[in-house]
């Protein structure tokens, strides 16, 4: 063992910052999720545009083209990809506690609170700039394949750019959820059921509740604020506006952050 | 230097360490022993700030592990249950680690040569055998060219080689002026490396010192003779306040007397010795006396074998 000149150094946001890079990044888990996400969102939207462009050349009646949602269709493979992203937010934290490398990451940023703000940094910049470029590909071959219809829409399409880039979000702000969610639960079967559970069965559950309460209720769910977020013509008048789901979906996201914050203080590691 | 003033940690209604003070000083080994359960790797969590005390605390270098400003930098930990993602190659498990504590890069090249995994770096952890985990293990423990080296059970999974290098390294680092604290259940191995220890036995302080005086503390002086006179000679040696036990029909061993007594009687009495040995306890047979009440699942004590050659 000779002397080594290490320079100077502390820990720091950033530096951790980067650490949680390195390790996203060095995960094969990370970018077959990512892929998944890409083949689902735009092989889905190619594949409905196609056979709703199909089934109107057969001849529809003009209801249905009227109602006719063209971007919400080319859109719809966001519902399956929030899995891919759900299962990838959840394993940025809990495949440290499945595989003990937690005790790594905390004996070197003994703080920890660093460690949660990075992992949700870095993954929120990932996911989003991939799902971003996803989505308009997504909506742009989906309009493609609807072509034959004269119905397709482009970006200037009322809505359709707003689809798009909130489709985006859409996907993040899920995957920031389960992040969260990892952080509170811990455990990698937990954690996703957790966040299936919330996403996927509530509506079903909620959709049993006597009236008001059903209506009241489900417009607050991830699930339909994604419904909103997607549609551009074609949607339940009593949801949450788009904008304003987000909103709401951020919120979800930054109450599972910061409790996943608490746990992780509180907690032996 | 680390210092554990009267850490205890309680699972549940089980205290795992229980008001546990002792100080690990610079510049030499010192070993930190017991039997499986009793504590140590608690205790090494504690130190890392891993686990929260119920009640004491631990300083390393005077400070709270949690106010290091690069604790990579002042600490290096080895932990005993593996703390690696199995999906990463050893090079980016080491070049993230670094970046938290702003360790440059090279560093991590350095420390792959240095601790022989140049042919691996870049394969995933999960194919590693246990003694390459160990090797990546030291070289994440070595990134930040730390004072301090907390290793817990060091040598566990290793292969002759690899513990003879494991030893040569630890040795090297406390000459260097560091402090290194190495936990084992293997006194045997400790009593090649280590200078002082310290023995806990159901989370509480034993004893402690250097592994000679804990070895004399622990076993006593106790002297083999023979001689064709063996039940006169006891009987006198017991008259004179001695204690004998007779093992075979011309052999008795002594407690209580060393060589010297033990011959000046015999010349009073004029007994022909046919042998006259001191009897040198091991450290594991005092590691085993110390903590004969302390052991927590006592079947499992001669478990002590499986630690060699498991190397894939």
């Amino acid at each position: 063992m000779t002397a080594v000149a290490l320079g100077p150094g502390r820990v720091t946001q950033a530096g951790v910052t980067k650490s949680e890079w390195i390790k996203l990044r060095s995960l094969r888990s990370t970018w077959f999720s990512l892929a998944a996400m890409v083949v689902i969102v735009d092989g889905i939207g190619t594949l409905f545009s196609a056979l709703h462009a199909h089934r109107m050349e057969g001849g529809a009646g003009p209801d249905v083209r009227l109602n006719f949602d063209a971007t919400q269709v080319s859109l719809r493979g966001v519902f399956l990809a929030q899995l891919a992203i759900g299962v990838l937010g959840v394993l940025v934290i809990t495949g440290e506690y499945a595989t003990g490398m937690i005790r790594s990451s905390l004996a070197a940023v003994p703080r920890r609170r660093p460690v949660l703000v990075a992992k949700a940094l870095v993954f929120a910049a990932v996911t989003f700039v991939v799902s971003l470029p996803t989505t308009f590909l997504g909506f742009e071959l989906g309009q493609l394949a609807q072509r034959s219809t004269h119905g397709q829409a482009d970006l200037s399409t009322p809505g359709a750019l707003r689809a798009i880039f909130a489709s985006a979000v859409y996907l993040t702000l899920i995957g920031l959820l389960a992040v969260g969610i990892g952080f509170i639960v811990r455990n990698t079967a937990g954690a996703l059921a957790t966040l299936f559970g919330i996403v996927l069965v509530a509506p079903l559950l909620v959709n049993a509740l006597p009236e008001p309460y059903a209506t009241d209720i489900a417009k607050y769910l991830p699930l339909n604020i994604g419904a909103r977020v997607v549609a551009t013509t074609d949607y339940d008048p009593t949801s949450l506006g788009p904008w304003a789901g987000i909103g709401m979906l951020a919120v979800y996201a930054l109450v599972a952050l910061v409790a996943g914050a608490f746990v992780l203080a509180r907690r032996d590691a | 230097m680390i210092e554990a003033h009267a850490l205890t940690k309680r699972f549940g209604d089980k205290t795992a360490v229980d008001h546990l003070s002792f100080e690990v000083r610079p510049g030499r080994v010192t070993g930190f022993l017991g039997p499986n359960g009793s504590g140590k790797s608690t205790t090494m969590r504690l130190l890392l700030g891993l686990d929260r005390p119920n009640s004491g605390g631990s300083t390393i270098n005077g400070k709270r592990y949690g106010d290091l400003p690069a604790p990579l930098r002042e600490v290096g930990a080895l932990l005993e249950a593996r703390a690696v993602h199995t999906g990463r190659t050893a090079r980016n498990h080491l070049l993230a680690m670094a970046a938290t504590n702003g360790i440059p890069k090279r560093r991590v090249d350095d420390l792959i040569g240095l601790v022989g995994l140049d042919g691996v770096a870049d394969k995933r952890v999960g194919g590693f055998s246990l003694g390459m985990g160990q090797r990546l293990g030291i070289a994440s423990a070595l990134l930040g060219d730390p004072q301090v080296l907390l290793l817990d059970e060091p040598v566990n999974g290793l292969d002759p080689e690899g513990i003879r290098w494991i030893r040569n390294l630890l040795k090297a680092l406390a000459a260097e002026g560091r402090t290194v604290f190495v936990s084992s259940h293997l006194m045997s191995e400790m009593a090649l490396t280590a200078t002082e220890i310290i023995v806990v036995g159901r989370g509480k302080l034993i004893t402690t010192g250097s592994v000679a005086d804990v070895v004399r503390r622990a076993a006593g002086a106790s002297v083999l003779v023979r001689t064709d006179e063996a039940r006169r000679f006891g009987a006198l040696l017991v008259d004179a306040g001695h204690q004998v036990e007779r093992s075979a029909t011309d052999t008795l061993i002594v407690t209580g007397a060393d060589s010297a007594t033990v011959g000046r009687i015999a010349a009073q009495e004029a007994i022909p010795l046919v042998e006259l040995t001191p009897q040198h306890a091991t450290l594991e047979e005092a590691f085993m006396e110390i903590t004969r009440d302390a052991v927590e699942f006592a079947a499992e004590l001669p478990a002590s074998a499986d630690t060699t050659g498991a190397t894939r």
